[in-house]
């Protein structure tokens, strides 16, 4: 399990918390590779589809990172987006998949800190769940 | 902005090296508690990608020439020693530069920069200047250090200052404030005790792209404070030497918002002391509550603090104050944050000299109250804090304002818009194989160090319709974004992707270049290998390279899934609705009709003039009466103006560019774009048995009473407050402290032998206002002020009882009359009505509800429809007026235009796949979405291009399936994770 690199799926709107990962760069601060972002203009159009063909593909995480709550470019698109992560939660969690695989977060545009302390949370949570178990099963 | 949107070029002139002003230093802003960049910078991004305005950053006015509509400016264009064309903002210069230490001015001092330096993280443009103060290269000819890092050659020690002259049809200034120096505060040991900082800097402090990343310690000992005190009216309300009269209006809002957001980083006691809290804005009020008694932090009233000791051994602060019961208190604490007023930029009188405006008796640009926008110089205009202490969305209600105002001076008949760039004529890619054309960057070292550039554009080759790949040293550089153009063509590509820095930044440019060579802008994405990549991996070679590999191959799956999208084009109706016949409504259409379009004035009276028809006072030496005939006569007579009088609104179907203004009296007008300006209601008090007692009256029956010599009271009492700041109704009506101390002032000239008392929570003339506050003082007028918590003072018919905060007793004022200030009522129902109309928000308190509480404050969500006045808050007048002039400009942007062209990100539904269930219409906040009746009766969703934002909500909430987003498309997003996942890490 040592060597273990998790892979991870992070959607980011385009507003704030892509903007606060590019934050992050523009501070230089260092963080873990296992993650790729995806671009949305808002975290509300993070479909639970995506999320879940995420995990079909064998993703070991998946984040959605929105706007602060009220802070939302399209007024209340993250509100939304909290309800349907917190939905899906419990979908997953009903199939028996650790919910603590997807995980909601808010990082503005200024928080480049939050985004890195994220990620480095997240990264450190899912190499303690150890890989997806759908893979070990598609396998 | 505004200005440009209708086509007008505009020079926006900044002497800094970066737009952006105080607003991109603050960390949150009050009472939204917003990220102040989160919401600034798209704004700056689009300022600076403007193709009507030049943004002459690092620049400076000498001279200005010439009349109204026809002025010669000339400018200095300061020696930067980089070219902004060339500079990529990638900072190799800066790491190279062996002077250091140089006291950072963005950062007040608190941190030190190098002599090449990029003005902060946010800097629009992100581009480096050298400080040729400190430079060894430029003083003494020996280094050039700097030079031989840039990849791009951007550095030239030779750059000159040099003059230009623009020719303008008017002139807009807007220099802002500076914060009042606090050395002159040297009872408070600002720069002798290290533990005592300016808001100012707190405000760094406390910011994430801040000297310390957002963590707050206490600059002796870098712990984290335990105990912080902040101290109003730093340098305000004071006529000690140095200090100012007035009011600063924005500090204690801030000081409240500082002191939240810090308990939100940790655990602390935290005390503001003040002599009035001055909440008076648009849900101030409830943030003040909310920070009291939410976050605990607590409020020492009435407590102007004498003076700070260190104790020079543990450097805490010990802050004396009289508390609540009246008794001296001394309290230690960690850290000291000084609430600095505001005060006139560094040179105001030069720069008024140099522009040939006068200045107030404070040293502030002078206005008046019926012309707030305007300087004493025909032709120049004014906005912001450099007229008077104000808060960001009064600034920016004002901008917009002087916009409508100076783009008057521009658009006559002979006015031709600035024409739109012809491109040539986009290929035809439907139905064709994708063929892709990738370029990847080394952006010099930044991305080129850490990741193995030419391993990934090798790797590029490999994949899926790439049919070229190429490495680029910088891909935003001209050569290469012709290359692009170029490459189109030549080898009939018909997607591109770069993999560089952010599309935040950069894909605007690039998307140009795709237009520039035939190929629609949506066919082109980015994959960010810099900041998301090379920057935050830079020990991880191989990792990196992996990952820049897989985000070019999702970048690339996405693209080639990707189509062409052109915004819908949308007709405008070129007139404007202005629902409200007040000073507001009037002003509104007045500034839409000097420019030539029609309007149509809505009134519900049987006259014009509003609420303003009750006062008799006078302002700047002339009645409001005066005013309000002459408005009127104005509007009446201009013939771009139909008033309807004695109607109402019945209805107002359609959207931006096209609704249809029906009347109460059957009548239909097809207008673009609708004002809100309905006012709001004076609160009829049932208290005090107001209308029955002859002794009790309101202001406004005071001040006729006092016009018209029939006020013949000896002892007069004002209650204050009487319908605001109470159980039912939570907020200030702003107005009335100001309005009583006229009164108070005026009856006390009259007969300076009657007593007069202002029985009040606290005294709120913010601003200039504050010199009633010192006349009413210096006539006599008493002060008494009573608990926030308290009832309402008690009267009998000839006494009031009041509990006497200061002197800690019940005290007895005898009254033979009682004046009431009676708070602004939102007269909600009226508000309701028209809101349902075209679907807008009312607040808690019964306003309306703008877009956005600081950057749009007088739009609604609901796009074309505006609100202004007193329908948005209560106001002064000369605030009505600046704000009617405000919501005018932004009226003015839409109809003076043709055509509107939508976003096209926007979504469209699929008719075969609706079922028409209407979830997505509930969850549109644009409300772009309705149920369309079908010929068989069911039902089908229709999104309306111009009011969709793209935000692609409802397609996610589609449970059919129906429901897309061009250009985020879910077989698009799904190709993108696929790409990531189907793939090994890094590829093969």
């Amino acid at each position: 399990m040592a060597d273990f690199e998790p892979r991870i799926v992070t959607f980011c709107c385009n507003w704030c918390s892509y903007a606060g990962a590019d934050g992050a760069g523009v501070a230089r601060l260092q963080m873990p590779t296992n993650f790729r972002i995806i671009r949305t203009m808002c975290s509300a159009r993070v479909d639970p589809e995506f999320v879940l063909r995420a995990f079909a593909k064998g993703a070991d995480g998946v984040m959605v990172l929105g706007c602060h709550p009220a802070d939302c470019h399209y007024i209340g698109g993250n509100y939304r987006a909290r309800r349907r992560i917190a939905l899906l939660r419990m979908v997953l969690e009903q199939y028996g998949f650790d919910p603590k695989r997807l995980k909601l977060e808010w990082v503005s545009a200024s928080e480049g800190e939050k985004f890195q302390k994220t990620i480095v949370e997240f990264v450190d949570t899912i190499k303690e769940l150890g890989p997806t178990p759908l893979v070990k099963e598609a396998n | 902005m505004d200005l440009a949107d209708r086509g007008i070029h505009v020079y926006l002139v900044e002497k800094d090296p970066t737009i952006g002003g105080v607003m991109c230093r603050l960390d949150k802003t009050f009472p939204t508690n917003d990220c102040s960049a989160c919401i600034l910078s798209p704004k700056m991004a689009d300022c600076a990608g403007h193709p009507n305005i030049d943004v002459l950053t690092y620049h400076e006015v000498q001279k200005v020439e010439g009349e109204a509509g026809d002025f010669k400016v000339t400018v200095l264009k300061k020696a930067r020693y980089v070219n902004p064309k060339e500079c990529t903002g990638c900072g190799d210069c800066l790491a190279k530069c062996p002077v250091k230490n140089i006291p950072d001015k963005y950062e007040y001092g608190l941190t030190t920069r190098k002599a090449i330096y990029i003005p902060h993280a946010q800097a629009v443009p992100r581009v480096a200047i050298i400080d040729k103060d400190y430079c060894n290269m430029i003083k003494k000819g020996k280094c050039g250090l700097c030079q031989k890092n840039c990849g791009k050659g951007a550095i030239h020690y030779d750059d000159k200052d040099e003059e230009i002259t623009l020719e303008v049809g008017s002139i807009i200034a807007a220099p802002g404030f500076q914060v009042w120096n606090a050395a002159n505060a040297t009872e408070y040991g600002y720069g002798r005790y290290q533990n005592v900082v300016t808001a100012i800097e707190y405000e760094r402090l406390m910011c994430a792209s801040g000297p310390h990343r957002g963590h707050i310690v206490v600059p002796s000992s870098g712990e984290d404070p335990k105990k912080i005190a902040y101290i109003q009216c730093c340098g305000s309300r004071s006529e000690k030497k140095g200090w100012k009269k007035y009011c600063s209006s924005v500090c204690c809002m801030y000081a409240t918002k500082q002191a939240m957001i810090t308990k939100e980083h940790g655990d602390l006691q935290e005390d503001i002391f003040f002599m009035d809290i001055r909440s008076y804005g648009k849900e101030f009020e409830a943030y003040i509550h909310r920070g009291e008694n939410e976050y605990g932090i607590k409020m020492h009233r009435g407590a102007r603090v004498s003076n700070v000791e260190e104790d020079p051994v543990t450097k805490k602060l010990t802050i004396s104050y009289t508390d609540d019961e009246n008794n001296g208190v001394s309290e230690e604490f960690d850290m000291v944050v000084l609430s600095v007023g505001l005060v006139p930029p560094e040179g105001a009188q030069e720069f008024a000299d140099m522009l040939g405006i006068e200045l107030n008796e404070y040293g502030f640009c002078k206005t008046t109250v019926y012309h707030p926008l305007e300087t004493t110089r025909k032709g120049v205009f004014v906005t912001g804090a450099f007229a008077a202490p104000k808060d960001i969305p009064t600034s920016v209600a004002e901008a917009c304002g002087a916009s409508a105002k100076a783009g008057a001076y521009i658009v006559d008949e002979n006015f031709e818009p600035c024409a739109p760039k012809v491109y040539p004529p986009e290929k035809d890619v439907e139905g064709k194989e994708p063929r892709v054309g990738v370029w990847v960057c080394h952006c010099g070292i930044n991305i080129g160090s850490v990741v193995d550039v030419p391993a990934v554009a090798e790797y590029a080759k490999t994949l899926p319709h790439v049919v070229l790949s190429e490495e680029s040293q910088y891909a935003c550089a001209q050569d290469c974004l012709e290359a692009i153009s170029a490459a189109i063509k030549e080898h009939d590509l018909n997607r591109v992707v770069v993999a560089s820095c952010t599309p935040r930044t950069h894909e605007p440019l690039f998307r140009e270049a795709c237009r520039n060579g035939g190929l629609n802008k949506y066919l082109f994405n980015m994959a960010n290998i810099r900041d998301q990549c090379s920057w935050i991996h830079m020990h991880e070679h191989e990792a990196a390279t992996n990952k820049a590999k897989d985000l070019l191959r999702m970048a690339i799956a996405k693209a080639c899934l990707l189509e062409p999208l052109v915004g819908a084009e949308i007709p405008v109706t070129n007139a404007a609705a202005v629902i409200g016949g007040g000073i507001t409504g009037m002003t509104a259409a007045l500034d839409i009709a000097a420019q030539g379009y029609p309007v149509h004035l809505v009134e519900r009276e049987n006259e014009l003039g509003g609420y303003a028809r009750n006062f008799r006072h006078k302002e700047d030496g002339v009645a409001v009466e005066d005013f309000l005939k002459e408005t009127i006569e104005k509007v009446e007579s201009n013939k771009l103006i139909t008033v309807h009088k004695g109607v109402t609104v019945k209805d107002i179907p359609g959207y931006v560019g096209n609704f249809n203004l029906q009347l109460s009296d059957g009548s239909e007008y097809p207008v673009g774009v609708v004002l809100f300006a309905v006012g709001a209601a004076a609160y009829e008090p049932t208290e005090y048995n107001n209308g029955k007692d002859p002794k009790v009256m309101t202001q406004t029956v005071a001040e006729k009473k006092i016009a018209d010599g029939s006020f013949n009271g000896q002892d007069v009492v004002f209650i204050q407050c009487v319908g605001s700041r109470s159980k039912d109704v939570n907020y200030c009506s702003r107005v009335c402290c100001a309005a009583s101390l006229r009164e108070a002032i005026q009856i006390k000239m009259n007969n300076p032998m009657a007593n007069v008392t202002v029985v009040h929570k606290d005294i709120r003339t913010y601003s200039f206002r504050e010199e009633l506050y010192y006349r009413a003082c210096q006539l006599g007028v008493k002060f008494l002020r009573y608990p926030v918590e308290n009832e309402l003072p008690a009267y009998d018919g000839n006494v009031v009882k009041a509990y006497d905060s200061t002197l800690g007793a019940e005290v007895e004022i005898p009254a033979d009359t009682v004046i009431l200030a009676a708070g602004i009522a939102p007269d909600r129902e009226n508000k309701e009505n028209l809101a349902k109309m075209v679907k807008v928000p009312i607040s808690k308190d019964g306003f309306y509800f703008e877009a956005h509480q600081k950057l749009r404050p007088v739009d609604f969500a609901t796009e074309g429809v505006y609100v202004a006045g007193a329908a948005h808050w209560p106001k002064f007048m000369d605030e009505c007026i600046a704000q009617a002039s405000g919501a005018a400009s932004r009226m003015l942007t839409v109809i003076s235009k043709d055509k509107l062209i939508s976003e096209g990100i926007t979504a469209i539904s699929n008719p075969d796949r609706c079922d028409g269930c209407g979830v997505c219409v509930g969850c549109c906040d644009y409300n772009a979405i309705t149920l369309v009746e079908q010929p068989d009766g069911g039902l089908k969703s229709f999104v309306n291009p111009g009011l969709c934002k793209g935000c692609g909500c409802c397609v996610a909430s589609c449970p059919a399936g129906a429901m897309e987003q061009r250009g985020f498309r879910s077989k698009q997003i799904i190709a993108e994770i696929d790409a990531c996942l189907d793939y090994p890490v890094g590829g093969e």
